[in-house]
């Protein structure tokens, strides 16, 4: 964990609402695994007052990646930058998803939902990286919502999208699909990240196949760094039922010990 | 010409306690310390107060427990915690190896359940003094808090000043129609110090659902929204009472730490700058240093109560 002061902004583009920044910040890059995040600074005066938390999108040696949709006035100011720009992360934070070198020749299920297809990217690239068998899903409301389609392929990920509207893959919700191919190959590990309906979908129908699950969660946070208690979800621990900070312990819970509200 | 430069003395007093510097981290904003240590050096503090303790390990409230507003945030964390007994056990054998004052904010559902944790506290070391949380909500007294009369507050300070070994800091509510008389009663009471301001009641609510943005309905305002109104209770009670006063509400720069000091605080914490910066509180000492340095200020401490009213 850093604070980046020096961070740089190298090249930013947008869909629509959705936005790419490409940042300089070499140490966090270096550290960055899949599923983590880090708090973003978004004015240099006291409004609006709070960082940001955003997914890692991609890392390597000369900093990392983020893909957020503007949400209100912090991704907005955020938009708004120019390639060359300063800014300041604190990161990498939070546990990210299992990805292990023991995992090579397995069949992975990755599961983006709208904006929470930004962690998706980087981990299904690390799951390829060891050998993994990934297949991506990818999900929106409608054709504007899946812009990073053309990403994936480049990766040499194709990406099984779909649509609410219809106007672009599978018609319909993307948990709906995944429960298709749920039913003709298990794989052996599924993740997510989306809207919380999304994933509790998800949650259940792994259960039911017997797949292990990993979810990225989402809350408001304060700090990011497990010191104001804001970001709590309900998790089942060994003491049992309580209150856990996901910035500390998360983002990424496992299926079964999610208590969905 | 090769210039030394003065060194400025930053030692604060409080009488009871001397400090490296005036600068202390508040309470509930900076966990049990130790969650900062990636970021600062924690022994460059004039020290820290750690989250608000109950006997028993706390659920606090459901989500949305946060929400911002211009400037500032509303909290109603619902002081979660872990309990007495795991702080002492786990977090405090931590603490104990730093060379900077750990403050325990103590709270209680009720007058009982404070004394509790002061007489379990007292049997453990690397304590240098207890900030006495009297806005805990009264699970006795229709959740109202002690903060809220001049009565309450005398009671609940002198019974804790009685039953404790170690000297005690009572932290205020801003939620109250007089804040000189509650600082008035917890002075006769025997508290050792004053620390204000706590957060203030507020709220934020969703117009397009008309729901409000927390869960729990109400939280506590902090932040630089809060400052001018801070800044003019610490005054007024640092201008009515004997006892030293330990100033906060906003403070996010040096600038703010010293009008703190100015307006008669002995030292200051630094709350809501932490999330924002976790490496705000010695950003503000580096800060205070220099202006002293470029003011001709030899001891902060000389600074502390000048404020020119005519
Ligand atoms: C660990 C983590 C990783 C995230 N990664 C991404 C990402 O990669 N891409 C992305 O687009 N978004 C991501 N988010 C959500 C993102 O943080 C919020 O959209 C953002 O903070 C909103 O800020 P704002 O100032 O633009 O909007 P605000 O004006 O603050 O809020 C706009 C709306 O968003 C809600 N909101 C505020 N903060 C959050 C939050 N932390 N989480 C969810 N909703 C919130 C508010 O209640 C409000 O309804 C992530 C959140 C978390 C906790
Ligand atoms: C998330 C949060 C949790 C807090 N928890 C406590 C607490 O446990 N005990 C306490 O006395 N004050 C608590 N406070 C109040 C702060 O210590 C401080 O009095 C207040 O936030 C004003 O200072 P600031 O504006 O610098 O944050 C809390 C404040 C915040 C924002
Ligand atoms: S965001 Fe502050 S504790 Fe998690």
């Amino acid at each position: 964990m850093t604070i980046d002061r020096n961070a740089r902004l190298r090249e930013i583009r947008n869909w629509d609402d959705y936005f790419h920044l490409a940042i300089d910040a070499p140490e966090i890059g270096q550290e960055a695994r899949p599923g983590q995040f880090v708090m973003v600074k978004v004015a240099d005066g006291p409004f609006p007052l709070l960082r940001r938390p955003l997914s890692i999108h991609d890392a390597g040696a000369n900093g990392v990646e983020l893909f957020f949709k503007v949400a209100g006035l912090g991704t907005e100011i955020l938009s708004r930058k120019k390639p060359g720009d300063p800014l300041d992360l604190i990161g990498p934070l939070g546990k990210g998803f299992t990805v292990t070198n023991g995992m090579k020749g397995k069949r992975a299920f990755c599961v983006g939902g709208g904006r929470g297809i930004a962690p998706i990217y980087f981990l299904a690239r690390e799951l390829g990286a060891r050998g993994v068998q990934t297949t991506v899903f990818y999900g929106g409301r409608r054709l504007v919502d899946i812009p990073l389609r053309d990403k994936f392929e480049k990766a040499g990920i194709k990406p099984l999208c779909s649509t609410d509207d219809g106007s672009f893959g599978f018609g319909g919700l993307v948990t709906e699909l995944v429960g298709l191919d749920l039913a003709k190959t298990k794989p052996d590990v599924l993740y997510a990240c989306g809207p919380e309906a999304m994933m509790k979908t998800l949650a259940a129908l792994a259960a039911k196949h017997g797949v292990p699950a990993e979810f990225s969660l989402e809350s408001v946070m304060g700090c990011g760094i497990g010191a104001c208690w804001g970001c709590v979800h309900r998790i089942k621990n060994e003491s049992g039922d309580g209150w856990t900070k996901i910035c500390e312990e998360g983002p990424i819970f496992p299926g079964e010990r999610i208590l969905w509200p | 010409m090769a210039m030394t430069k003065k060194s400025v003395d930053l030692t604060a007093d409080l009488g009871f306690l001397k400090l490296r510097n005036p600068v202390l981290a508040a309470s509930g904003t900076f966990g049990y310390g130790l969650e900062f240590e990636p970021y600062l050096d924690l022994e460059k503090l004039g020290g820290f107060v750690v989250k608000g303790l109950y006997y028993k390990p706390r659920e606090g409230n459901p989500p949305p427990r946060l929400v911002e507003t211009a400037s500032g945030l509303i909290n109603a964390i619902g002081l979660q915690g872990v309990g007495v007994e795991a702080f002492s056990e786990k977090i405090l054998p931590e603490l104990r190896r730093l060379k900077t004052a750990v403050i325990v904010n103590v709270c209680g559902a009720d007058d009982d359940e404070y004394a509790a944790v002061v007489e379990y506290l007292d049997k453990q070391d690397g304590i240098a003094a207890y900030e006495l949380n009297i806005s805990c909500p009264n699970v006795k007294a229709e959740g109202l808090c002690p903060a809220l009369s001049p009565r309450t507050t005398f009671d609940l300070v002198k019974r804790i000043k009685a039953a404790s070994r170690r000297p005690l800091i009572t932290k205020l509510s801003p939620n109250v129609t007089s804040i000189v008389e509650i600082a008035k009663a917890a002075e006769e009471a025997g508290t050792d110090a004053i620390a204000l301001v706590n957060t203030f009641l507020a709220m934020a609510l969703d117009l397009e659902t008309r729901r409000p943005k927390l869960r729990n309905v109400f939280g506590g305002l902090s932040g630089p929204a809060i400052k001018p109104i801070a800044l003019r209770m610490v005054y007024q009670v640092a201008s009515r009472v004997r006892v030293p006063v330990i100033g906060m509400g906003g403070i996010m720069t040096g600038a703010d730490a010293l009008e703190f000091l100015v307006a008669g605080a002995a030292a200051v914490e630094v709350g809501t700058a932490n999330f924002v910066d976790p490496d705000a509180a010695v950003r503000i000492v580096a800060e205070i240093e220099s202006w002293c340095e470029a003011h001709g200020v030899a001891a902060v401490r000389e600074i502390v109560g000048t404020i020119m009213v005519s």
